[in-house]
């Protein structure tokens, strides 16, 4: 344990929390976008395997990253389309579609990962890209500056999408559909296309958190993203529907799961334990679940689809 | 796909004879159709012949007595699971927690048989099964309770449960339950387990074991406690319509522990069936939970819709898709498609199955009274799988007996 307590270790299992929480981060964001609309997208897992595996694969193929995470973006929209047909035009119950997109994302990722790929191939991920100045501070630059392209845009959007839900008109027609849709209705917000528009950024956020994390580890393999989706719906709970406390939440899962990393390489806590420890995030969500249940409601139309003639 | 005749379908009594039940049969099998199509241009995509494809599939399923028999096995899981969610979903809770009730029911028939391995079989077999049931309840009854009383969201609680379960299992077969005899190389496996607690085969040539009849038996079961018991009517009471329950006196927080207890018993079964029915008679995690549980809490949810959530259509929807998962497997030897299409094409099935419901109760409106079009849809009483918002919605408003929640989002964040 006396191993761990050195600030080398501790400085890197925190720069590595920071980035493990960059895929939960992405795909909670957006997220809380789609469900301040009123939107759940259960399918968040099988959204990401999907980008992480074109991200992947488009890597592989022209050995140029930012190619993959445009090709995850399309992958995202493609996916939005579909999501906001199912939930808009037929209206199907959301929490069962998402099980749907799931199942979709898990076995169609597999199927041509094996089809087209077979053995984990590694891909030279984005590099790092130091801050100047910022990246050169001990520690500190090390922690926090020394990071690839994706992390930092993760963070950079914590304010953009509170900015974004606060204080632009948009942001006002979000929250509007997702609250009282029938009154929204009456003045003239289209709620249908309101909510069109947030699920095509949850899906294209959701997609570039699975790009993140396939371009950080560097290879693709059968559920990649091993439940990270699911717990980055339940961050959006976990941060009330608000995009600092979904940081909050990411950072400390984030944290968690490096510090679990880092005792598992330092031969801290043996591969059984391990897995004991890897309980932790979930349950640490369960607690903060019990804790914020009664306290903070959620859009009071989440799930509800709107129909002007019923 | 029919809709059995059951004391929820007083409204049906109004319906036309005919076109009710075309309806309700017709549009489910389209949405099926069409997510099959779907399985074929992927199949061609993947360079082989659709019809190919299909007829491996059909032959690896349904091709003989041993792969009717295999694909009974394979279905035994997804049906009981899949009573779970009947029970579930119709007391208006979703209960996505079916890997992990699997994977507890699973420890806990292991234990018992660790503990008592020279009872005679004629215990030892019911013990193991209810050992599973107790496991599974336990853990299907800890998101009930914190649903109910503390307001957890019912999903949410019932994945994080699964993502425990997995990894405690991951833990167990390492630590305290991992076969002592393996040696060096550490494979995620207890002993092999007593040969008291195997379940029995059937007569005949085949694998079929005890475990597909009791499957069958759970199955009856669940009909009997949602349709023909008190509880069961309490229990579709409070999915139909919590607060109205609640005014009439029922325990509405009693019905959403015990149905989650319920289904989580019927899953933590299939955990038990899987160990003793399985060729190796351990408890064996190969790569992982999910290799496992073999998914059979997702595909069980898939099941139960495609039964429309009732426990003996379930039996043949259950059987169905057990038949995909093996025909999946010839797929893969005889076409060199993996198995995976399989999983995705499931998930297709679900979205255009789910979409279809809307579609469907729209027609029966619409086909029952011509005159107002669409918007009879509220009159329909089909019980479809119930709406996330009851369990999203923050319970506090609603258990605490006062009117909706006040918005709380007024750009204070």
């Amino acid at each position: 344990m006396g191993d761990f307590f050195t600030v080398s270790v501790l400085v890197a299992t925190l720069a590595s929390g920071i980035r493990l929480a960059t895929p939960f981060l992405l795909a909670g964001l957006g997220e809380t976008i789609g469900q301040r609309s009123g939107v759940l997208n259960l399918g968040v897992e099988g959204v990401m395997l999907l980008g992480a595996f074109t991200a992947y694969y488009v890597t592989l193929e022209t050995d140029s990253p930012t190619l993959g995470i445009l090709a995850a973006v399309i992958a995202g929209l493609m996916m939005g389309l579909v999501y906001a047909f199912i939930t808009l035009v037929m209206q199907a119950e959301q929490g069962i579609s998402g099980i749907g997109i799931y199942l979709f994302g898990l076995g169609f990722t597999d199927l041509l990962f094996q089809k087209n790929v077979g053995t984990p191939i590694p891909i030279s991920g984005l590099g790092d890209i130091d801050i100047p100045l910022l990246s050169e501070i001990p520690k500190i630059g090390e922690v926090f500056f020394q990071h690839s392209l994706p992390v930092y845009i993760a963070f950079a959007l914590v304010p953009v999408v509170w900015f974004m839900i606060n204080k632009t008109t948009f942001g006002l027609n979000i929250r509007a559909v997702g609250e009282t849709p029938e009154a929204a209705d009456t003045l003239g917000v289209s709620v249908n296309g309101t909510r069109l528009i947030t699920i095509l950024i949850a899906n294209t956020m959701a997609c570039l958190a699975g790009a993140a994390l396939a371009l950080e580890v560097g290879i693709f393999q059968q559920n990649l993203t091993a439940g990270q989706g699911f717990i980055a719906i339940a961050l959006v709970y976990f941060g009330a529907w608000r995009s600092y406390g979904v940081m909050l939440g990411a950072l400390l899962f984030g944290v968690v799961q490096a510090t679990v990393l880092q005792w598992k390489t330092l031969g801290i806590v043996e591969g059984a334990t391990a897995s004991l420890a890897a309980m932790a995030p979930a349950l640490l969500t369960i607690v903060v679940l019990v804790i914020v249940s009664r306290r903070v409601a959620a859009p009071s139309a989440l799930t509800r689809p709107f129909d002007r003639s019923g | 796909m029919t809709m059995p005749k059951t004391s929820a379908d007083v409204g049906s009594i109004r319906s036309s004879a005919l076109v009710r039940p075309f309806v309700a049969l017709a549009v489910p099998l389209a949405a099926v159709a069409v997510a099959f199509t779907i399985g074929a241009i992927m199949l061609l995509a993947l360079g082989a012949n659709p019809i190919d494809g299909y007829a491996a599939l059909l032959d690896g399923a349904f091709g003989g007595w041993n792969e009717l028999a295999d694909t009974a096995i394979k279905s035994a899981p997804l049906l009981l699971v899949g009573v779970g969610i009947c029970i579930a979903f119709r007391a208006g809770v979703i209960n996505i927690g079916g890997e992990g009730q699997i994977i507890v029911g699973a420890i806990f028939s292991t234990v018992v048989a660790l503990a008592l391995p020279d009872l005679p079989r004629i215990f030892l077999v019911p013990l193991v099964l209810i050992g599973g049931a107790i496991g599974g309840g336990i853990w299907g009854a800890i998101p009930g309770a914190l649903k109910a009383y503390a307001g957890v969201n019912e999903i949410l609680s019932t994945i994080m449960m699964n993502i425990i379960a997995a990894q405690f299992l991951s833990f167990l077969l390492q630590d305290l339950l991992t076969d002592k005899a393996s040696g060096a190389i550490k494979i995620q496996q207890t002993e092999r387990l007593s040969e008291n607690a195997d379940l029995p085969l059937l007569p005949g040539d085949t694998r079929l074991h005890l475990g597909v009849i009791i499957a069958v038996f759970v199955a009856m079961l669940g009909y009997v406690l949602l349709f023909r018991s008190a509880l069961g009517v309490r229990l579709r009471a409070v999915g139909h319509n919590a607060n109205a329950s609640r005014y009439a006196g029922m325990p509405v927080k009693r019905s959403i522990v015990q149905a989650l207890a319920f289904s989580g018993a019927c899953a933590g079964i299939a955990g038990a069936v899987l160990v003793f029915g399985s060729e190796s008679h351990r408890l064996i995690a190969e790569g992982g939970a999910s290799g496992f549980t073999q998914s059979a809490g997702f595909n069980g949810i898939v099941a139960a819709l495609f039964g429309s959530l009732h426990p003996l259509a379930t039996i043949p929807a259950s059987f169905f898709f057990g038949g995909m998962l093996t025909g999946g497997i010839a797929l893969q030897q005889e076409l060199q498609v993996p198995a995976a299409l399989i999983v995705a094409l499931n998930g297709i099935v679900v979205l255009f199955v789910v979409s279809s419901l809307k579609l469907r109760s729209r027609l029966t409106a619409w086909a029952e009274s011509p005159g107002t079009g669409f918007t009879q849809v509220e009159t329909d009483r089909e019980p479809t799988v119930p709406r996330a918002e009851d369990s999203l919605l923050a319970s506090t408003a609603r258990t605490r007996g006062s009117p909706a929640p006040s918005a709380p989002n007024e750009g204070d964040d």
